[in-house]
Order: C-alpha cells, then sequence, then structure tokens
C-alpha cells in the first residue's frame, strides 16, 4: 500500500461525505459525536465503502469505532483491501 | 445450537416494521417465522433482515452471537406452534381484523398476540380473536432493532397471564416496556402523529422548509431528528393510514391527514422506503 493511494481513498471518503452532509469535514473529527451523521446514515455509509472500494465489513470489524472518523474509514478500507480474502463465514 | 430448539416468534407483515422486529429477535436467538402475501415481497424482506441485523451489530444493539435462524412463508399456518405471535401488517383496520382472525384460530390456548398498531384500540381488534384476554399491544418503535423502549398497550379484556408471558418475551429481547391503557393512539401516537401532521401543514403553507422546521425541532427542542425526517422513516403511507384511524375514531382535526402528506402519498413519495418523501434520500444524509 503506498501513501498515495491511502490518500486517494481518504479523499474519496471525504468526498462523498461532504456532498451528502454539505459541510467540510476535518479528517480525524467525531461524525457521531458531533451530531453530523446519525445512527440510520451509518449502515448506508458501511454498505457505500463496500461497494466503492469492493471490500466486505464483516465481524469485529461491523463496529461504529471504525466509522467515526474519515481517518478510521481510511485504515480500515485500507486494511482490508489488502488482506488476503478470508473465509468469514 | 440451542437456539434452533426453542420455538420461534410468529412475524405477520414483512414491512418496515415487521423486519425491523425479525431483525431484533433473531439479533437476541429467538427464531423467526415471518409471514407475508407474496414471494417477491418475501424475498425482499429477507435481505431487508440481513441488511437491519448488520446494522444492529454495527451500532451494538444485539449481542454478539450467532443469529437465531429466519423462515419466511405466504400461509398463516406457517406460525402454528410459534410461543408468541406478532401483527404488524398494513394499518387497516379490516386487514388487521381478518389476519387476527385467522391466526388466533391457528393457535393454542395460552399463546399470546400482540399487535404492533399504531393506533388502533386493542379492545376493538379482540373483537375479532377467540381469546381477547390472549391479546395486547406492543408498539415497538422504528428501528425496532435500535429503539430500546416499546409502549404497552393493555386492554379491559388482556390477563395477568398473558402480561406475564409478553414481560419475558420482551427480556429475551432486551427491551423495556411502558404499560399504558388502551385508548386511540395510546401515547406515543396521539402525541407523535398530530405533530408531524402539523410540521407538514407548515411546509404545504410556505412558513418554513422541511430542513427549517427539522432543524428549529432539534436545535431548539432537542428533537433527535425532527418530525419530517421521522416521517419519512416512519412511511408516510402508513402516517396517513394511522392518522386516518385515530380521525375516525376521535373525530379530532388534529388527526385529519393533512394535503401534503396525501398529495406526496398519492405521487409515490412514501420516505425513505421508497427513496424520496420530505428528503431525496440519494442526495441527502438520512
Ligand atoms: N412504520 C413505523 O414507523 C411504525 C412504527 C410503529 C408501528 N407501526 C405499525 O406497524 C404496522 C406495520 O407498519 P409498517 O410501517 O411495517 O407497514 P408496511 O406497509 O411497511 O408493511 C405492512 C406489510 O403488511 C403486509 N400485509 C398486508 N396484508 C397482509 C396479510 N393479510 N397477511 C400478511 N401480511 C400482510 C404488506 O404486504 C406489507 O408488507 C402498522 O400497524 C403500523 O401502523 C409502524
Amino acid at each position: 500500500m503506498t501513501t498515495g493511494s491511502a490518500e486517494s481513498v481518504q479523499q474519496r471518503i471525504r468526498e462523498f461525505l461532504e456532498e451528502r452532509i454539505k459541510t467540510n469535514i476535518v479528517v480525524d473529527k467525531d461524525l457521531f459525536a458531533s451530531g453530523l451523521v446519525n445512527s440510520m446514515f451509518a449502515m448506508e455509509l458501511v454498505v457505500h465503502l463496500e461497494q466503492e472500494f469492493g471490500v466486505a465489513i464483516v465481524g469485529e470489524d461491523l463496529k461504529l469505532d471504525n466509522f467515526r472518523t474519515v481517518e478510521r474509514m481510511t485504515s480500515l478500507v485500507c486494511r482490508l483491501r489488502d488482506a488476503p480474502v478470508t473465509d468469514h463465514a | 445450537m440451542s437456539e434452533a430448539a426453542s420455538a420461534p416468534l410468529g412475524v405477520l407483515g414483512a414491512g418496515v416494521m415487521g423486519t425491523g422486529i425479525a431483525a431484533l429477535a433473531i439479533g437476541h436467538g429467538i427464531p423467526v417465522v415471518l409471514v407475508d402475501v407474496s414471494e417477491d415481497r418475501l424475498a425482499d424482506a429477507r435481505r431487508r433482515v440481513d441488511a437491519q441485523l448488520r446494522h444492529a451489530r454495527l451500532m451494538g444493539s444485539v449481542p454478539a452471537r450467532d443469529a437465531a435462524g429466519l423462515t419466511t412463508a405466504v400461509e398463516l399456518a406457517a406460525v402454528a406452534g410459534a410461543t408468541a405471535v406478532i401483527e404488524a401488517v398494513t394499518e387497516d383496520a379490516e386487514i388487521k381484523a381478518k389476519v387476527l382472525e385467522e391466526a388466533s384460530s391457528l393457535f393454542a390456548v395460552g399463546t399470546p398476540i400482540i399487535s404492533n398498531t399504531s393506533g388502533i384500540p386493542i379492545g376493538e381488534l379482540g373483537r375479532f380473536v377467540s381469546r381477547p384476554d390472549e391479546l395486547l399491544g406492543i408498539h415497538f418503535m422504528n428501528p425496532a432493532y435500535l429503539i430500546t423502549m416499546v409502549e404497552v398497550i393493555r386492554s379491559a379484556r388482556t390477563s395477568d397471564e398473558t402480561m406475564a408471558a409478553v414481560t419475558g418475551l420482551l427480556a429475551r429481547m432486551g427491551r423495556r416496556g411502558i404499560v399504558v391503557r388502551d385508548a386511540p393512539g395510546f401515547v406515543t401516537s396521539r402525541l407523535l402523529h398530530p405533530m408531524i401532521n402539523e410540521a407538514a401543514r407548515i411546509v404545504g403553507a410556505g412558513v418554513a422548509t422541511a430542513e427549517s422546521v427539522d432543524d428549529l425541532m432539534r436545535g431548539c427542542l432537542g428533537h433527535p431528528t425532527g418530525p419530517l425526517r421521522t416521517a419519512d422513516l416512519i412511511g408516510l403511507d402508513n402516517l396517513v393510514d394511522a392518522l386516518s384511524t385515530l380521525w375516525e375514531r376521535t373525530g379530532e382535526e388534529s388527526f385529519r391527514p393533512c394535503e401534503l402528506l396525501r398529495e406526496k402519498v398519492a405521487a409515490g413519495h412514501l420516505g425513505r422506503k421508497s427513496g424520496k418523501g420530505f428528503y431525496d434520500y440519494e442526495k441527502v444524509l438520512s
């Protein structure tokens, strides 16, 4: 994983959120604690990341803490994208 | 798995609420038999139960354990043998009467029948079941798997045994019930539905936009999402149905569904479930 592609992941996540929230986002801001996004949007965010980056977010990874900030979402996506495909069944 | 052996919960109607209640139950290890009128609706419902269970896990609102099984069926008879049955079909007294009548003929004595109606008096629905002492209302909120409190409606005829059985069921699903007496709209719909109706009237009259109404209710009055986002979550068709049933039973003008709500339903803008209501869910944040 090069820094460049992590940066582009972060950029794409930020752009998606900024378009939906219509606010500029600081990448380490807790989106849930600040009330910028709510629990209903949380699941859409998960599905969006899965589709946009071709990853499956399941098991232990499916927890709100991984989605609190753009930075955390970026590291989750990068980790899952780089991980060998495992059987989550 | 020990859950596999436990008797299932029957859920009738696989719409917004039926699927949410099914996700809540299986997430807590209680198997569910979910019934609706067509295979198409059921195929869609299975997908939505899965998605809602994931949502529940994401929010940490179901225990971290394997989910119990979900079975779907188009015949009501599939719920015979259930430990209890929750009716969550369309908010229409005639449809509910028919479903409850048929369901009640299938069950052994001692099987609680629970209606998730938003506001039709439980005593009125009791006319259609063979044992009205086994009928009560549990008004699950939406999404059922995220909101831990429920409104429990005890009719004049609901027995202590039924109340005890249902209290046990709610505890297994991690829900806390507040028991109220029977009246059109109970407590929550009697307060919430006229508020939403008035919020829609305000928008219809051009006094403020939906965003402004919701922002004011959130920012000034501490409402979690605002009444019109709540309306979109509920489903505007269900809202109009629920308001109509309340208006018919009370004559209160505040329950008469306002024009803007009826227009949106006629145009197929039903809220989140159709992608558009007061908000466009392709474009804005939920
Ligand atoms: N939507 C909410 O936020 C909310 C909240 C609390 C309570 N409720 C109440 O819950 C009930 C269900 O509401 P909903 O929003 O899920 O409605 P919905 O329209 O999303 O779903 C109703 C379902 O019932 C099915 N149905 C109709 N007739 C049937 C029959 N004879 N047998 C089996 N299934 C049948 C329909 O096909 C549909 O899938 C209503 O009484 C409603 O007032 C709704």
